[in-house]
């Protein structure tokens, strides 16, 4: 695995700003991602050699961040946040609606891989529990029957759309996922103090 | 709210507030101009003269913060903005982020001239991607103005500006564990001292601020420090932003006048509790302080002396507001799955004690508990407090102290009388409960790798 020629010269840019070459090892495992869809054993040693470090200390790396795929995901990755104020909002009725809906646990990806799903902590988005995180988009103020409207969708996208989950932004990233997914966010569509809450669901949790 | 000042929130919620044409209309990037003039050493007094509190968590003084740096040092300054973010309940950093990403550049641009620095660095956590856009558009912009990089504001003082993203890790938020993600390590927190004033990023002297404090400080230097002092209370100078999370009517970013009546905070800023919820108890400061019981909110107000008096701390100001739809020992789970999934497995008491008080919440749940459990909670609470390198460990045994005090009935009556035999062994018969799922292996890479 090597950089393509564009991605090569963004991390020799990206590389050049920093005092100490290492420093570039997330950015740098970032460019990976956003080319490969995940980060194989191949591609660390490779980020080794730019680096001018052992690939065992790429690996280290690679694997003490949640983000780093080591392996494909699923087209869309579903990431739901499970941290407490997500948990009094809902969140784990949301976990079992998909795992029914998609017929996987937690942490599983679906036959036709399309969907992986996961557990997360917090994303910041505690205003507008329960959350999601669908690639690199937020999708806020879940119940079952959005989720069930956004599978659906999800499901019946054409695959022309970028396969990739394009969470890096250092090029400007652009949505891998359609434009209305992105729902409301705080301060976004309701400015600070105004009501975040669900138009249509009430508040679940018991 | 009109009885609170609007420093921090000024701009958002008017159109375009995260462009510079918006945001110099509104008159900014004149207090970065101002500190260009001014001598260093004199911003560093009128940010010690506000009074100014760091709103990462630790609430240290900004301006004795960045009084540490020395300057007879040779090697370069640095200024890291801490914008990771991901204390459970925070999401303030994200609204300024996303809504005026200029007021935070205005900001660092301020606090680099007052250190020195010619090079800052922006710590952004890698799940905030729409934050992330945002900020890096402004970062553009400002430099095609000439706001940063070569020569800045057409003064001779050079300031570059490094954006990083950060990867997903609760331990990264800590400032020597972000500095080492910076330097492409593990986020591993470093032993102090050194303190990173002396020995910091690449092993310079580094100031770290995390974005809410950098925000407010292009008020500060405009209005002059005496004015921010004369807002809040005595000892909490100044504005701070709530994030406010559960079952309230009006969940959001707010920012309040220290010193603010809780209560009323709850009752008209969040609207109070949606129908059908009973108030249990509020989180006031993210989830690593003890949460407080409905009548210690009724005491307390939104500043950092009176809610330690009632038993807890400001922290971050996520403001968590929990309601009886949760008991406290499915609470307690909920935690401390999170910092045993989230600590860095360094230090034996963290490592051991947050994956222990998650497995005896668990068995208390289950039902198979001991007697003595909420003993064995307490003393390992004890003995991961004060005892680690860095503050993650307290954060997992405040709550878990608070929870098993102040709510010590709902744990009792799950517990047994008698001791069960056989015991639950640790780390088996626990998943299940909540919803515990078998940990996948991308996302249960933060402990010990
Ligand atoms: C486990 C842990 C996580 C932290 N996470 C954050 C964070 O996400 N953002 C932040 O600004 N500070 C965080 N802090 C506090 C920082 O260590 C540091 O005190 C702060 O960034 C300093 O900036 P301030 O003085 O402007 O508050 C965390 C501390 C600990 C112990
Ligand atoms: S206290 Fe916990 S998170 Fe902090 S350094 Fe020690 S093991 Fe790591
Ligand atoms: S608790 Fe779910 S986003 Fe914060």
């Amino acid at each position: 695995m090597e950089f393509t020629p564009e991605n090569k010269r963004t991390f020799d840019e990206l590389a050049a700003r920093y005092p100490d070459r290492r420093a570039a090892m997330l950015p740098a495992l970032w460019l990976v991602q956003r080319q490969e869809g995940y980060v194989s054993a191949e591609a660390m040693e490779y980020v080794a050699g730019l680096l001018g470090v052992a690939p065992g200390e790429v690996q280290a790396v690679v694997s003490f961040y949640t983000m780093f795929d080591r392996r494909p995901p699923g087209r869309y990755k579903l990431q739901v946040c499970r941290t407490l104020s997500c948990a009094l909002m809902g969140a784990y009725d949301m976990i079992a609606h998909l795992e029914r809906r998609l017929g996987i646990h937690a942490g599983q990806t679906t036959a036709d891989g399309m969907f992986t799903l996961q557990e997360v902590e917090c994303l910041g988005s505690c205003g507008t529990a329960p959350m999601m995180q669908v690639n690199e988009k937020f999708v806020e103020n879940l119940t079952p029957r959005r989720l069930d409207a956004l599978l659906d969708r999800l499901a019946g996208e054409r695959p022309e759309l970028d396969r990739l989950p394009e969470i890096h932004p250092l090029a400007g990233a652009q949505a891998a996922i359609p434009r209305e997914v992105r729902s409301a966010r705080v301060g976004e569509l309701a400015p600070p103090g105004s009501p975040t809450v669900d138009g249509d669901g009430k508040a679940r949790g018991a | 709210m009109s009885v609170h000042q609007r420093i921090l929130l000024a701009n958002i919620g008017t159109p375009g507030s995260h462009t510079l044409a918006a945001y110099e209309k509104a008159g900014g990037y004149r207090a970065a101009r101002k500190a260009l003039e001014m001598d260093p050493g004199a911003v560093v007094d009128e940010v010690k003269r506000s009074g100014l509190r760091g709103r990462g968590g630790a609430g240290f003084p900004t301006g004795t913060k960045w009084g540490f740096i020395p300057k007879d040092n040779p090697r370069p300054k640095y200024l890291v903005q801490n914008a990771d973010e991901s204390e459970p309940g925070t999401f303030k950093d994200r609204l300024l982020l996303e809504q005026d990403p200029h007021l935070v550049i205005d900001g660092m641009i301020c606090a680099a001239v007052a250190i020195g620095c010619h090079t800052m660095f922006t710590y952004i956590r890698g799940e905030y991607a729409y934050a992330t856009e945002r900020y890096l558009a402004a970062d553009a912009e400002a430099y095609a103005a000439g706001y940063l990089g070569k020569g800045i504001f057409g003064s001779g003082y050079d300031l570059e500006h490094v954006i990083h993203i950060g990867a997903g890790a609760y331990i990264c938020g800590e400032e020597t564990g972000l500095l080492e993600s910076l330097e492409g390590k593990k986020g591993f927190p470093r032993i102090k001292p050194p303190f990173p004033a002396v020995v910091g990023l690449f092993a310079s002297p580094t100031v770290i601020n995390n974005t809410e404090t950098l925000a407010a400080v292009p008020w500060v230097l405009l209005n002059g420090g005496d004015a921010y002092k004369a807002i809040g209370t005595e000892r909490s100078p100044g504005t701070k932003l709530f994030s406010v999370s559960g079952p309230v009517r009006k969940p959001g970013v707010y920012e309040v006048n220290l010193g603010y009546p809780m209560r009323q905070f709850l009752v008209e800023e969040c609207g109070g509790m949606l129908d059908g919820f009973e108030l249990k108890g509020v989180i006031p400061g993210g989830s690593s302080v003890p949460i407080m019981t409905p009548a210690e909110v009724d005491r307390a107000n939104l500043d950092y002396e009176s809610i330690r008096d009632n038993g807890s701390l400001l922290g971050s100001g996520g403001f968590i507001v929990c309601a009886d739809n949760m008991s406290a020992p499915e609470m307690l789970l909920n935690l401390m799955r999170f910092y045993a999934h989230e600590s860095c497995g360094q230090c034996t008491p963290c490592r051991e004690g947050c994956g222990w008080l998650e497995d005896v919440a668990g068995r208390v749940l289950a039902g198979t508990g001991d007697p003595d459990d909420l003993d064995l909670v307490r003393r390992l609470s004890d003995n991961m407090m004060a005892k680690t390198i860095c503050a993650l460990a307290d954060g997992a045994a405040m709550p878990a102290l608070a929870l098993i005090t102040k709510y010590r009935a709902e744990f009792e009556a799950l517990l047994p009388r008698e001791r069960h035999v056989p015991r639950v062994e640790r780390g088996r018969g626990l998943h299940g409960l909540l919803r515990v799922e078998p940990r996948p292996a991308a996302a249960s890479a933060g402990g010990a790798a």
